[in-house]
């Protein structure tokens, strides 16, 4: 990019490096842009789904009951005549919404709480991570509930719920992370230039730890779907005629038999997302181990 | 071993013909060794000398099958051991030859032993693995070699686990182990670069005793030509993968004929600073500094009740084995680790009370260079990020402005500027090195610590690193305190040295009074560790420091 002859660096050079430089790699990285355009294409439809849906979600027709994909409806109908089509795209913007916000909640509590607890170290360290030791020992379920008898079903509830909990395994690999990464000698050069502790946390700790973190979130995100699927299922999340895919999952892994369809199709928009995700993280993986790929 | 040398007949032990390695990855092929050719005798020691990436390593693990194929691919030649060429024989009758008649000592003792076994049973296992004996014959065996290689009372420490010796000792364990079942060939691979000069020196002494004693052939890879200077019969010295110069020690060290042989000899440090600084007021004084570690009740003592002054303008060297706390010192005056007790006074300020701004500002006038430049960079921020780092912190630039003064930092480190969107791991150490010192002198301060700054470079780039530091020094009107182990090193630098010893001060004097006047037997004790200590005087016999 550079040649010897550089006198200044120009405007638009500026910035942090890191992630400019990451976002060159991943664009290079055909499986993550595929990963991230169906992510993307997925969000848009979530986000429009109200003015784009074939039909509306709740609009029963009891006379068709489920037929097999057709012209009229192309993924076919469920036992009420209901558009399954339709049904998936109001379903993607329940478990995308949960599987985004809740693991974001997740990430930021967990980062912050991990890495801080790892930097300070000492009592601080003990009594941060005693509370998390507490938080994994109260039975999830119970904690939901109590928070649902407490403050009345909400979806925001729900994601906040999801959050706290996961939180807790992201704190405790942050910490470890971190850990390792403060003996290094790096770290003991940033103190001596004079940084504050919160800038070594953000500058220097959490980009190099950011590895294992993305592969932990790749697999938080379709487990927080998952969690949302089987809340609803017990009748603690999203009710019917609201739907999410994990709902739409089990039900169709119900009726299977008869109607394959209605098991195939959600099943299909969850292993789409999935995958994507997955190629996705380990892109953004490589694309941040500056080490990995040699220009 | 065989009591057939009467006759003192030399013969070689490892005939090694035109050997050629190659590693064959997606990027294309490198040679790694190309067409080398050299022999070990029996009862001799051959060193092999040549910096990382010479290719040293390579060709002595090709021997044995160590190179991963791929994508190591052996090209030709051969290596003759009792007849038999090592290179076509398949790995199971390579593994028979490994550990039972050819040996190996590596570099880090610390890596190399299962931290989960202890050393008997560790020393007991190719005992049992290569020959029929119950586990009380090689129980008794493993306790006499321990005896035989200096571990104190072995009775009572060969149950004991790698973590519970020092490093010294480690690798005294691992030339047992080398040596259990009487190989006749050695080949050690930098076995004393992981450890302090005087550990070095006992080590150097002890292979050579014990070489001499079972009169076995010993292959020595080394990147310093100090270490073998004294212990050698025969040395080859490659670069890139070739054989530049080969042949007796006392012909290599009069008259090397090879340039990259004499810039090998000439980067050997020796001699003192020239020229005398006038004394001036200290810039630094450090009065009773005590920094305890662990619980209050039995408190590690790593620097106990230490004074001394740092005059400006000046380089103060701080020597000492690892543990005597030298480092630790250094930490103290940054505020690095917290003191116990003392004081260090920078200028009038007292620094150990310091807290908040006034801390931060006082950074800004007192920098640190550590001593592994592959730990002490951010492996994911680039040179440029590195370097405007403190200047903006600082608020010595403006981020428009920054781009300039980072530049002008490379040009004076010697770092071409088409580097400076690079990130650590695609430079060399000694270039990391550049890079740390640059971020080190980008604030303009009036003292630096360096800890060790050049320990883990190759000799050469030693050289060039510390010219650097000498140069930069003098620009930057810099007062130092320059930390290491090794003498002849800080020799090159100081005006002044402090000789520590288990957290307290032995000695200090003036360089030169005390190389040639040290008063203190430990004091006398290092200089006589210094490696290679009959390269210093070329006019002295060479010959008698075998022995």
């Amino acid at each position: 990019m550079n040649t010897s002859t550089i006198t200044d660096i120009s405007e638009a050079e500026q910035g942090t490096s890191l992630w400019r430089d990451a976002w060159l790699r991943l664009r290079r990285n055909r499986l993550a842009v595929f990963g991230l355009a169906v992510l993307l294409v997925f969000v848009i439809i979530a986000i429009l789904t109200p003015w784009i849906a074939p039909y509306g979600y709740a609009q029963q027709q009891l006379a068709v009951g489920a037929t097999p994909p057709s012209a009229a409806h192309w993924l076919g109908t469920d036992i009420f005549g209901r558009d399954l089509l339709t049904q998936i795209m109001y379903g993607g913007r329940v478990s995308l919404a949960v599987g985004f916000i809740a693991t974001a909640v997740a990430l930021v509590i967990g980062i912050t709480w991990g890495a801080v607890a790892g930097y300070v170290g000492g009592k601080v360290d003990a009594v941060m991570m005693r509370l998390v030791d507490i938080l994994y020992a109260l039975p999830f379920m119970i904690f939901i509930v109590l928070l649902m008898v407490v403050f009345g079903r909400n979806m925001l509830l729900l994601f906040l719920a999801i959050g706290a909990v996961e939180w807790l395994t992201m704190a405790r690999i942050m910490r470890s992370q971190v850990q390792t990464l403060r003996q290094q000698e790096f770290v003991e050069a940033a103190i001596s230039l004079g940084l504050s502790p919160a800038t070594i946390i953000r500058r220097h700790l959490v980009p190099n730890a950011l590895g294992p973190i993305i592969v932990y979130t790749t697999l938080t995100i379709p487990s927080v779907m998952l969690l949302e699927a089987f809340l609803s299922f017990l009748g603690l999340g999203v009710q019917p005629p609201q739907t999410s895919w994990g709902l739409l999952i089990s039900y169709g892994a119900e009726t299977m038999e008869e109607y394959p369809w209605l098991l195939l199709y959600p099943g299909l928009a969850l292993i789409l997302t999935l995958f994507s995700l997955n190629f996705l993280g380990d892109g953004l993986r490589d694309a941040l181990d500056v080490r990995s790929a040699k220009d | 071993m065989r009591w057939t040398c009467a006759a003192r007949r030399i013969e070689p032990v490892l005939k090694v013909e035109n050997l050629s390695v190659s590693f064959v990855t997606r990027m294309g092929t490198t040679k790694a060794v190309d067409d080398i050719s050299f022999t070990v005798d029996k009862g001799k020691i051959t060193a092999i000398i040549g910096e990382s990436g010479s290719g040293k390593s390579v060709a002595c693990y090709s021997l044995l099958g160590l190179v991963p194929q791929p994508p190591g691919r052996i090209d030709g030649g051969r290596a003759l051991f009792h007849d038999q060429d090592l290179l076509q024989l398949d790995p199971t009758a390579l593994r028979k030859i490994r550990g039972r008649d050819i040996a190996m000592i590596f570099q880090d003792p610390m890596t190399c032993l299962n931290p989960y076994m202890t050393i008997g049973r560790q020393l007991m296992e190719p005992l049992l693995y290569h020959k029929k004996v119950s586990r009380a014959q090689a129980r008794s065996r493993a306790l006499e070699l321990l005896e035989e290689v200096g571990i104190r009372d072995p009775v009572s420490t060969i149950d004991n686990y790698p973590h519970q010796f020092s490093g010294g000792m480690r690798q005294r364990v691992m030339i047992a182990m080398a040596l259990i079942n009487e190989p006749e060939l050695l080949i050690a691979d930098e076995p004393t670069t992981a450890l302090d000069v005087t550990i070095q020196a006992q080590i150097l002494k002890l292979l050579a005793s014990l070489q001499a004693k079972r009169d076995i052939g010993v292959l020595f890879i080394s990147h310093d030509l100090a270490v073998v200077a004294d212990i050698a019969d025969q040395i080859v010295v490659m670069q890139q993968g070739r054989i530049v110069e080969a042949g007796k020690r006392d012909a290599i060290f009069r008259n090397a004929s090879h340039p990259y042989t004499q810039k090998l000899l000439h980067a050997i440090p020796h001699g003192g600073k020239p020229g005398e600084r006038p004394v001036c007021e200290p810039l630094v004084t450090v009065r009773n500094l005590c920094t305890w570690f662990g619980s209050r009740k039995s408190p590690v003592k790593a620097v106990d009740d230490v004074s001394f002054d740092i005059l400006r303008g000046e380089v103060l060297g701080l020597v000492g084995e690892s543990g005597s706390g030298k480092s630790t010192i250094g930490r103290s005056l940054l505020r690095l680790v917290p003191v116990t007790s003392g004081e260090v006074r920078f200028e009038d300020t007292d620094v150990t009370a310091l807290q908040g701004r006034a801390l931060k500002n006082l950074r800004r006038r007192m920098q640190f260079i550590f001593q592994d430049p592959f730990a002490s960079l951010n492996p994911r921020m680039t040179v440029y990020d590195t370097l405007a780092e403190p200047l903006l912190l600082h608020g010595l630039e403006s981020r428009g402005t920054v781009g300039a003064h980072v530049l002008k930092l490379m040009d004076d480190v010697g770092l071409a500027r088409a580097f400076v969107r690079k990130y650590p791991h695609e430079f060399s150490g000694g270039q990391r090195q550049r890079i740390a010192i640059g971020r080190a002198l980008a604030t303009r301060p009036e003292f630096v610590v360096a800890d060790e700054p050049v320990s883990a470079l190759d000799v050469t780039i030693q050289a060039q690193i510390l010219a650097l530091m000498q140069e930069l020094g003098r620009e930057y009107g810099l007062t130092m305190l320059f930390i290491s182990h090794d003498l002849s090193v800080v020799r090159q630098l100081a005006d002044r040295i402090v000789v520590l010893h288990k957290g307290t001060i032995v000695e200090q004097a003036g360089t030169e009074d005390l190389f040639e006047r040290p008063q203190q037997a430990y004091t006398r004790q290092l200089l006589q560790s210094i490696p290679g200590r009959t390269l210093l005087n070329l006019d002295a016999p060479l010959g008698e420091s075998t022995a």
